[in-house]
């Protein structure tokens, strides 16, 4: 039992349901299978958003572009529906993706090749695709009149009771589980980020690990770019502001650390559906939504606190009594 | 008969030879990172002048730096806790934080001088609260940061919902709002006091107490053993913890510094003040030289990319570029700077395989 509590995605798990039944038995509505399908549709681009961004952080990088990515990818997806309404729908969110793709890669060779730092680079992306989404759409926005109808409905069909965004969340989850567990490049990534100078004598190519991890980021982010324009039907320059950091919050809650190499596609989907409760339970519990950031804040911090408890490595002190000087 | 120079030759007692240092050749200098920034700086000034006749002229230079004066006077505690591996996400909340302060204290009836000292003891708290959380729990700082810029923002939020704080004393407000030095002209046509605002000065004189710091100081010098091996700066008796705590303590009171500044500027204040700014500031930062990796940095590259950047910004704003067409050429200035070195590097020594 004690083993089983020290396992940090069922620890984690344990608070969510605990938190879900303290809300629904103060709002039964809560638990009504109606808010339940709209909270995972609600949290479905989270989901995806927050296991790419672990992907990247596993190998010791951050994408700080993947809110401009997907804003930018969506922007484009909408406009190709606007100007070219003919155009299958599956081509449509294929272009989502590919845009996501290329504009990742951007990240991920500057990244591997010239030895950029991950968070000054992607800083710089963020800034140049936002912008970008100005320049290519003429300043203007994308509406839902102008949208085709299949492009808007397809995010807002129901099979077996859940919305077509959980089900790609659910497939993509899938394929992330997979891939991270049990393709040689997918482990290559924990290696790489656990400890790079054994993972090279491994005969691992770094290089290509980091840029294949910005590619699926950016390619996700493509994805979830159409879903998130077609889903709320409008395109503009300012969709996902700051979302970039929702996604590493989400992906800090789940128990990725920073530090590189240690990250779960469990952990990271109860970090993410945690965020998710967060911020549609608040209406339920008709608590102002003022509180959210606030408590998501305290969530971070309490999340960082017990999982740097847990993953505390012995310090490297010749005596034992360095200990007691250690903090000064 | 001149008595031939000959070093004088001491037998060499070590197993170790130190060798004096290469001789700096040209390529160096102008590889320093200052150089390229200063070329950079000139090169905005030259190419605005001559795209707009309005960009070389005192006031609106003057007025030009209201815009990037406040970010600029935080991006210097930045400066000093990047230089040391660390980061600080939170500064806009801890902006938002204090100016909401700012906002409550006014209506309670205090005057300028309290409602800066307000405003620099609610970001001295912040500091404080990160620092904490660093040094004491041994957390990264990014993530850190990344919760208490939730945390701080939302309590701001929390506090204030929708409503604006508007209702400031007029003292206060002439601070934010007009010259602290008025334009002096002299009897010869090119010496004259520039007029300056506030903020403005106050970067100045910062930068330059800072650049002292870091440059001529010992605890300076500690700061960059720090940076570029933590473990070892801690070996040799340097308080790693202690000067980190108080970095994240001085980069909340200059947040709390930013935030009396705009607001006695801006003359309102919402819960959603300077949202954004923690990007702009690491992005003058790092544009200014300090390496992400710690150990690596200059005040004077900080203050050239805090030029640079307010030039550029104001040049395009001249010729009506979109904020957020400005943007691409920061990031894409930044990619550049960043990058071009290393790609010379790439080309000039062969990669071993």
């Amino acid at each position: 039992m004690t083993a089983l509590l020290k396992n940090r995605e069922f620890a984690l798990a344990l608070i969510l349901v605990v938190t879900v039944a303290g809300i629904g038995a103060y709002q039964p509505v809560f638990l009504e299978w109606r808010n339940i399908s709209d909270l995972l549709t609600e949290t479905s681009v989270l989901f995806m958003m927050a296991l790419a961004q672990m992907v990247v952080i596993i190998t010791r990088g951050i994408d700080l572009s993947v809110a401009a990515n997907l804003a930018l990818s969506g922007m484009l997806a909408a406009l190709v529906s606007q100007y070219y309404p003919e155009t299958p729908l599956v081509l449509m969110i294929l272009a989502g993706v590919v845009s996501g793709l290329v504009l990742g890669m951007v990240n991920g060779v500057l990244i591997a090749f010239l030895g950029i730092p991950p968070i000054v680079m992607t800083l710089g992306t963020l800034a140049v695709f936002r912008g970008l989404i100005i320049i290519i759409a003429g300043g203007d926005q994308v509406n839902a009149s102008e949208m085709g109808v299949a492009f808007q409905a397809f995010p807002k069909m129901v099979f077996l009771g859940l919305t077509t965004p959980v089900w790609i969340a659910i497939i993509v989850s899938a394929l992330f589980w997979v891939f991270l567990n049990l393709t040689r490049a997918g482990r290559g990534l924990y290696a790489v980020g656990g400890n790079p100078v054994a993972a090279r004598y491994c005969g691992i190519d770094q290089r290509r690990q980091e840029l294949m991890a910005y590619a699926i980021t950016g390619a996700v982010s493509g994805l979830c770019g159409y879903l998130w324009v077609a889903r709320y039907g409008v395109a503009y320059s300012e969709i996902a502001n700051g979302y970039e950091l929702t996604v590493i919050a989400a992906c800090v809650i789940g128990g990725v650390s920073i530090g590189g190499g240690v990250g779960s596609v469990a952990g990271t989907l109860l970090g993410a559906l945690f965020l998710g409760i967060v911020m549609t339970a608040l209406p339920v519990m008709q608590i102002s939504p003022f509180w959210q950031m606030a408590i998501s804040g305290a969530v971070i911090l309490t999340a960082v606190i017990i999982n740097a408890r847990a993953e505390r490595r012995p310090d490297k002190l010749i005596l034992p009594e360095a200990r007691r000087l250690k903090r000064v | 008969m001149n008595a031939p120079m000959t070093p004088p030759k001491t037998p060499s007692e070590s197993r170790y030879v130190v060798l004096d240092a290469p001789p700096r050749r040209l390529r160096d200098i102008l590889l320093r990172w200052e150089v390229i920034l200063v070329i950079l700086l000139a090169a905005t000034i030259v190419v605005n002048t001559l795209v707009s006749p309005y960009f070389l002229d005192v006031f609106n230079l003057a007025d030009a730096t209201f815009n990037f004066s406040e970010k600029a006077i935080i991006a210097l505690g930045m400066a000093l806790l990047i230089l040391v591996r660390q980061i600080d996400l939170s500064v806009a909340a801890i902006v938002a934080l204090a100016s909401m302060g700012i906002g409550y204290a006014a209506e309670a009836g205090y005057g300028p001088m309290a409602l800066f000292a307000i405003a620099i003891g609610i970001g001295v708290l912040c500091g404080v609260f990160n620092g904490i959380l660093v040094t004491w729990f041994r957390l990264p700082s990014i993530v850190v940061t990344i919760g208490t810029m939730s945390l701080f923002r939302g309590i701001t939020q929390v506090i204030l919902g929708d409503q604006a704080k508007t209702k400031y004393p007029p003292e206060f407000l002439e601070l934010g709002q007009s010259y602290f030095i008025k334009m002096k002209e002299t009897s010869i046509p090119w010496l004259f006091v520039p007029p300056l605002p506030l903020s403005f000065l106050i970067f100045l004189i910062l930068a330059l107490l800072f650049g002292l710091f870091l440059h001529r100081t010992a605890s300076g010098r500690k700061l960059f053993a720090i940076g570029s091996n933590p473990v070892a700066a801690r070996f040799s008796g340097i308080p790693v913890d202690r000067l980190t705590f108080l970095l994240f303590v001085v980069s909340g009171a200059l947040c709390g510094l930013a935030a009396a500044l705009l607001t006695a500027r801006l003359g309102s204040m919402r819960s959603n003040i300077g949202i954004g700014w923690e990007l702009d500031i690491v992005t003058m930062v790092i544009l200014g030289g300090v390496s992400i990796a710690g150990g690596v940095g200059s005040i004077l590259g900080v203050v050239l990319a805090v030029f640079v950047l307010g030039l550029v910004t104001f040049g395009m704003s001249l010729n009506n570029i979109p904020g957020q067409v400005v943007s691409v050429y920061i990031g894409a200035l930044l990619i550049a700077v960043i990058a071009l070195p290393r790609i010379v590097d790439k080309i000039r020594i062969p990669r071993r395989g």
